[in-house]
């Protein structure tokens, strides 16, 4: 048996890490940074199940599964696994590959004015300065060990900015794709957001894995929206069967800004999206929106924070999942009201079904309220496919395997019109069907039965 | 031999049983009205010959064309000619009508042998259906049944029967909640319907539908049984009477 993980041993999933520095290069400041969320990391350890946030995802697996860091790759377009992702051709591709950004496969040069892009580390090396206050602002590191440990040891990553007024029709495509060399392979992408006041902009990111040795992606995203802004942001997560995927992200939201949100996640061993969002200027809204469909033997758990700071903001969450074989679904969500933040509207939905006997979910809604004069409601709702209308469908002669696709694609789909691009819904209504058809077809054995 | 055979048919329902020795024949060209109080199992008895699994077929038979109906499930009836118009059509959320009318149009084709119809197709055929039932096609871009009134639901049912000409209709309760307009729309839509090839089976709790669509044979339901059985003007008599007349003279 391998040993369980704890504070105070070294971790066996990250191999050498005892040896290994912190990232070095860069600025005084970073690498002092660096040094501070390495040490963090090591006082906390991988998560068990014993801390409060990660009672229903188990690591052990994780734990025991002993990650090499990714190495760069250097090799053209072949490293876009075809047919993955979200199909949007229409927009402008940015593609970064184990954590790395890769301008050579990116559509740099047809970027719409307005937008700047440029990786991290090429950012750092020529304005060391500038991040200085901003990296890692809104991302906490306080019980957040993967965050600690992004921050210790990332590559690089993307930095995006939408100067004040632009508008940008063009959705930009991040497609983040991790390759395993010969061993269990780990990286840490940083995504760094900027909307200036009164802008508009969209961002799909495509998250996927390479099959083979499993790959874990362990993300930090930090997305700040100055006043006005609205900001279109949405996810696909379509990793390889048995890899893992940890995002954490933090969102400021500004005054009267709109923060739009939608993340899918279709595969995956392991994957854990964790959002903080604050609503720091009055008059602000966010949605933060999201899907799941998985089966086999895979665990999605989505946990949220929405705090409302300033008065006057609404959120609204609708989280829609689909289990079938043995996976496991979790989805905490809390609502956190400050005592300044009066005439909050904040709404949260959860609903999962469960599509085989196998299949479990854990769902934890939270209201935390200190505010006196706020609206806020939350609901979840976990079940089976309706009986009535499956015998419906099938007293039309509807074959049973198709009546259930046609009902699973109806419950998910409710949630992605919500997607305010319409080509990028239409994106994700396709990656639904297809895996749909897959399921309905047997793939892999994952489905159960109804 | 009928096209239905129905033999002392028990019928249970989380094991309290409703039907309790059904005997039925209805045969092709014939339309057949079965009347009874609430309560009396009509609804049971057409959910069983859909073949709904929630009901439990305790003892008896139903074949249907020479067939073992309970030997196979609701999908696979509908395919070979069975239809059953429910009393409480079902509100199917996030799926768009036509799609829905579509599949299952091109599932009982496929069956028949016939080709399937691409949306184009579809849409024309089921154009001159909408029409016989004075429903817009607007109605059908919306989710099945969702947000329909009581009559559109009604008239949505007989134009699924219009679409998938089965050989065996069953209509439960489609005249109830129709005022004498709407009424008239779904019996004219059931008439066009009647063809010595098709069988069809109005089980009502009224006789007012039954004015417009003249029945060969009534039967009564009671508690589960079949108490009496007649022609068309059985339905006067029970009309005249009342059922606990009706009954009491049984
Ligand atoms: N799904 C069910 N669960 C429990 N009881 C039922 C169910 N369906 C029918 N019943 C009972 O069976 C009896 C007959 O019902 P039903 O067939 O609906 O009668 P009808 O259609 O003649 O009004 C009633 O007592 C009803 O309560
Ligand atoms: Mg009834």
């Amino acid at each position: 048996m391998p040993m369980a993980a704890s504070a105070t041993e070294p971790m066996p999933f990250l191999k050498g890490l005892e040896a290994a520095p912190a990232a070095g290069g860069g600025p005084a400041w970073l690498a002092a940074a660096r040094a501070e969320a390495l040490a963090r990391f090591r006082e906390a350890g991988v998560p068990t199940p014993k801390v409060e946030s990660w009672k229903y995802t188990n690591l052990a697996r994780l734990a025991r599964t002993a990650f090499a860091p990714a190495l760069a790759i250097d090799g053209g377009a072949q490293a876009i696994p075809a047919g993955r992702g979200l199909a949007l051709p229409g927009a402008a591709r940015l593609v970064s590959v184990n954590g790395r950004f890769r301008p050579d496969l990116s559509d740099l040069a047809t970027l719409p004015a307005g937008v700047e892009v440029e990786g991290l580390a090429a950012h750092l090396a020529h304005a060391p300065e500038g991040l200085a206050g901003e990296l890692g602002r809104l991302v906490g590191l306080a019980g957040r060990p993967f965050a600690a440990l992004n921050a210790a040891l990332w590559q690089d990553g993307l930095v995006l900015r939408v100067a004040p007024g632009a508008t940008i029709e063009t959705p930009l495509h991040l497609i983040s794709i991790g390759v395993a060399g010969g061993e269990p392979s780990l990286f840490h992408p940083r995504l760094l957001v900027r909307v200036g006041k009164g802008a508009s902009a969209t961002l799909v990111e495509s998250h996927v894995s390479l099959g083979g040795e499993p790959c874990f992606a362990n993300e930090v995203s930090e997305v700040t929206l100055a006043e006005g802004a609205v900001f279109h942001h949405y996810r696909l997560i379509d990793e390889a069967p048995e890899s893992y995927h940890i995002g954490t992200s933090g969102m400021s939201i500004g005054r009267d800004a709109h923060y739009d949100s939608f993340a899918f996640t279709v595969g995956g061993r392991l994957v854990r999206s964790e959002v903080h969002l604050r609503l720091d200027g009055p008059g602000s809204d966010a949605h933060v929106n999201g899907a799941y469909l998985v089966g086999g033997e895979s665990h999605v758990d989505n946990t949220g924070l929405i705090e409302h700071v300033a008065p006057h903001a609404s959120s609204r969450q609708t989280f829609k999942g689909v289990l079938f074989g043995r996976a496991r679904g979790v989805f905490q969500g809390k609502i956190l009201v400050r005592r300044d933040a009066q005439k909050t509207d904040g709404y949260q939905l959860h609903q999962a079904l469960l599509l085989s006997p196998g299949a479990e979910v854990d769902a934890k809604p939270e209201l935390e309220i200190y505010a006196d004069d706020v609206k806020c409601s939350h609901g979840a709702t976990t079940g089976a496919l309706d009986a009535d209308a499956l015998f419906y469908l099938m007293s039309r002669g509807i074959a049973e395997a198709e009546a259930w696709r046609m009902l699973t694609e109806a419950f998910v789909k409710e949630v992605i019109e919500e997607v305010k691009i319409d080509s990028v819904a239409e994106a994700f209504r396709d990656v639904l069907v297809g895996r749909l058809a897959a399921i309905e077809a047997g793939d892999g054995g994952r489905r159960e039965g109804p | 031999m009928a096209l239905l055979e129905i033999r002392s048919l028990h019928v249970a329902v989380e094991g309290r049983e409703i039907l309790k020795g059904i005997d039925l024949d209805v045969d092709k060209g014939e339309v057949h009205a079965i009347m009874g109080p609430n309560g009396s199992g009509k609804s049971t008895l057409s959910y069983v010959v859909a073949g709904h699994p929630g009901y439990e077929v305790t003892s008896g038979s139903i074949r249907y064309s020479g067939t073992d109906l309970l030997e196979i499930e609701a999908d696979e009836r509908a395919r070979k000619g069975i239809f059953l118009a429910f009393q409480y059509p079902v509100e199917i959320p996030g799926v768009t009508s036509s799609t829905f009318l579509r599949h299952a149009v091109n599932a009982v084709r496929k069956e028949r042998g016939a080709p399937e119809l691409d949306p184009i197709e579809f849409v024309r055929f089921m154009r001159e259906k909408l029409k016989l039932l004075n429903i817009t096609e607007e109605l059908m871009k919306r989710p099945v049944n969702v947000g329909f009134s009581g009559g559109e639901k009604k008239r949505n049912e007989v134009l699924q029967m219009a679409l998938l000409e089965p050989r065996l209709a069953f209509l439960d309760e489609t005249d109830s909640g129709l005022d004498i307009d709407a009424l008239r729309v779904v019996a004219d839509g059931v008439n066009a319907l009647r063809s010595p090839e098709r069988a069809m089976v109005l089980v009502t709790h009224y006789q007012r539908m039954l004015n417009y669509v003249v029945p060969d044979r009534v039967h009564v339901l009671a508690h589960g049984k079949i108490v009496r059985s007649g022609g068309k003007e059985l339905a006067l008599e029970l009309e005249e009477k009342g059922y606990a007349d009706a009954l009491a003279a049984a």
